[in-house]
């Protein structure tokens, strides 16, 4: 990306001044070297962002943004409802509430050196991976839309899970505001054997070790100790939220000029949000949401199950659970004035800083818990919001690596099984149903995940707290 | 004339299928076994079972997203790869054939999972040459 096409702010903020139909300005937070990297579709992808109907302050890019699908990933976005402000179907993606969450397992690295491989083969034998792969349960129409309400909290009251855990939940784990009746049958259908599955591409659950605490107050709150494992899922609403982001996708695409709306690119594809068809898009999107938090709870009991089998007596404690692609109702302050948003968050976390209403009680005087993954065989990173951070980007930060080449030059690159082997050499434990998709997640073909966080430290958007290394890697 | 044929086109993230053939339907045809070739290897796919696809669309453009978009519900919701496609047009409604076969881990190792058509590089349009071009990006 040409820089001289930036105002620089600071070392890690970068403006474009409103030109052409942008309403507001777009602003990207990264360091030189990460912008300098960045695909130029970015600065058209944010830039048309920026035009968009009750678009508010600016439209932002995160430090790991990469070419995406209307929005770019990394993208961050404010609505207001009362200005004509839009909700989009793009602006939210097809993986709806895909996210991550951490559990403590309290067990040291030195304690499981030696059950290495028999965890890695027990969970890759009981947590579904891949295509095709289905879940143990099956799904009848009432239990799909008792699913679909209650998120997380379905699950914990099937008996996947305890309540202590809904409170490390984003939404107490349960998104108010679906509405099951605006979620098609084909959806539905799609998603009748896939929760408790991980799904595939970039999707993980990996045991990793805690190898560096930056903030050791921030630390112990969260109750992350050096040498300690703990264990991260990522995955997302899987065949549901995939098939409510393509039917609603089409329908905004087609209804938009009707609103008067006009498209820079169809994938911005929206819909005012006072409009029955925005309104429907929120009610099946926050579903979706509740299928995302619901199929993590219940990958989590499935790797609890693991570990009670083969570490009896250990307890896996949720850390937090956070979702990266949502468009969420929030009060922010914009200049001076508290409103209600709806904000986008495309390939981003929300990074609430201390004493925001949202938090749980135990948490509220730190700041939420922002979990950034990693890729196979590279560092995660765990952050907390941060008062500063309220004042840029409505709270968001960014949520991983971000891809730096495509699939295809990463699979002319490197082969899964040298991957693997080479991996293992290094003491990381892949098991995955697919060389082929190991050699396209090859951890090179991402971004340096520590020049991503530490620009998100240094730009104010959420402060460093702790690094995880990697120790098992199961990969869908 | 050259024959049909498909091929992929890098995005950052994810994958672009384009088909390209004497007809529109041809061209339909192979951004399809495109699509497939994302997933796995073609020729390992039978094409033993089929399925039966209908949609309609207000544009040529839609109509390409539309098709894949059906396919990947039959991929999804049936657990399914298809390795050969019979499509016929007639305006901007499409009807078609999918063979193949139910997805096998081991015979097929998936590399990963599609989850929707969309209309990010999208493109149908005739060349002067006569052959028709048929593209699009799908999210992995």
């Amino acid at each position: 990306m040409n820089i001289d096409q930036f105002k620089q702010v600071s070392d890690y903020e970068w403006h474009i001044a409103p030109f052409g139909k942008m309403r507001v300005p777009a602003v990207i937070y990264a360091d030189r070297a990460l912008l300098t990297e960045m695909d130029e579709k970015v600065y058209e992808q944010i830039t048309n962002v920026a035009t968009l109907p009750g678009i508010v302050q600016a439209a932002y890019a995160m430090p790991d943004a990469h070419w995406g699908y209307g929005f770019p990933i990394g993208g961050v976005a404010a609505f207001d409802a009362d200005e004509g402000g839009v909700v989009s179907a793009g602006g939210v993606g097809f993986d709806i509430s895909c996210g991550v969450r951490t559990l403590h397992t309290g067990l040291q690295a030195a304690d499981i050196a030696p059950l290495k491989q028999r965890l890695a083969d027990r969970l890759f034998a009981h947590i579904p991976a891949g295509v095709g792969s289905t879940g143990l349960l099956r799904l009848n129409a009432g239990e799909m839309d008792a699913m679909l309400s209650g998120g997380a909290r379905w699950a914990v009251e099937e008996g996947y899970g305890s309540e202590a855990d809904l409170d490390r939940i984003e939404e107490h784990g349960c998104m108010a505001g679906a509405e099951p009746g605006q979620v098609s049958e084909q959806a539905k259908h799609r998603q009748r054997d896939e929760i408790g599955t991980l799904g595939s591409g970039n999707h993980y659950l990996e045991l990793q070790e805690v190898v560096e605490i930056y903030d050791i107050k921030a630390a112990e709150r969260f109750r992350l100790r050096q040498g300690e494992v703990v264990v991260s899922i990522h995955c997302g609403s899987r065949g549901l939220g995939h098939q409510i982001g393509t039917e609603f996708l089409r329908r905004m695409v087609i209804a938009a000029p009707g609103y008067g709306i006009e498209l820079p690119d169809r994938e911005l594809a929206c819909a005012p949000i006072n409009s029955p068809l925005g309104q429907s898009y929120l009610g099946a999107m926050r579903a979706a949401v509740n299928c995302a938090l619901a199929n993590r709870q219940v990958i989590t009991h499935l790797t609890r199950k693991v570990f009670a089998d083969l570490v009896p007596g250990t307890h896996l404690t949720l850390i937090y659970d956070v979702s990266h692609n949502t468009c969420k109702e929030e009060w922010h302050t914009v200049d001076g004035q508290t409103r209600r948003l709806y904000v986008h968050r495309k390939g981003a976390t929300r990074a609430f800083g201390p004493g925001h209403p949202a938090l749980p009680n135990d948490l509220r005087d730190i700041g939420q818990p922002v979990l950034i993954g990693g890729s196979m065989g590279t560092a995660s990173y765990i952050l907390v919001g941060t008062a500063e951070g309220m004042t840029r980007a409505f709270s968001s930060a960014c949520h991983g690596a971000g891809r730096a080449m495509s699939r295809h030059q990463a699979t002319r690159q490197w082969r899964g099984r040298a991957l693997v082997d080479e991996l293992a050499g290094q003491g990381i434990l892949i098991r995955s149903p697919s060389l082929r998709g190991v050699a396209e997640e090859a951890p090179g073909a991402y971004k340096d995940v520590s020049a991503v966080v530490e620009a998100a430290d240094r730009a104010g958007l959420a402060r460093k707290v702790a690094k995880l290394k990697p120790l098992v890697c199961i990969k869908g | 004339m050259i024959a049909a044929r498909w091929e992929h086109f890098p995005h950052q993230a994810d994958m672009g299928v384009r088909g390209v053939g004497t007809t529109l339907a041809a061209a339909f045809e192979q951004a399809a076994l495109a699509m497939t070739a994302i997933v796995t290897d073609l020729a390992w796919v039978a094409a033993d079972k089929a399925v039966e696809i209908r949609c309609e669309a207000p544009d040529d453009e839609l109509l390409l997203v539309d098709w894949l978009n059906a396919l990947i519900l039959e991929m999804a919701a049936r657990h399914m790869l298809f390795s050969r496609f019979e499509v016929s047009l007639d305006g901007h409604r499409l009807h078609a054939t999918a063979w193949g076969e139910a997805v096998d881990t081991q015979k097929h190792q998936p590399a990963v999972e599609i989850k929707g058509a969309t209309y990010t590089e999208l493109k149908v349009e005739k060349s002067e040459s006569g052959r028709w071009l048929a593209q699009c990006v799908v999210d992995v």
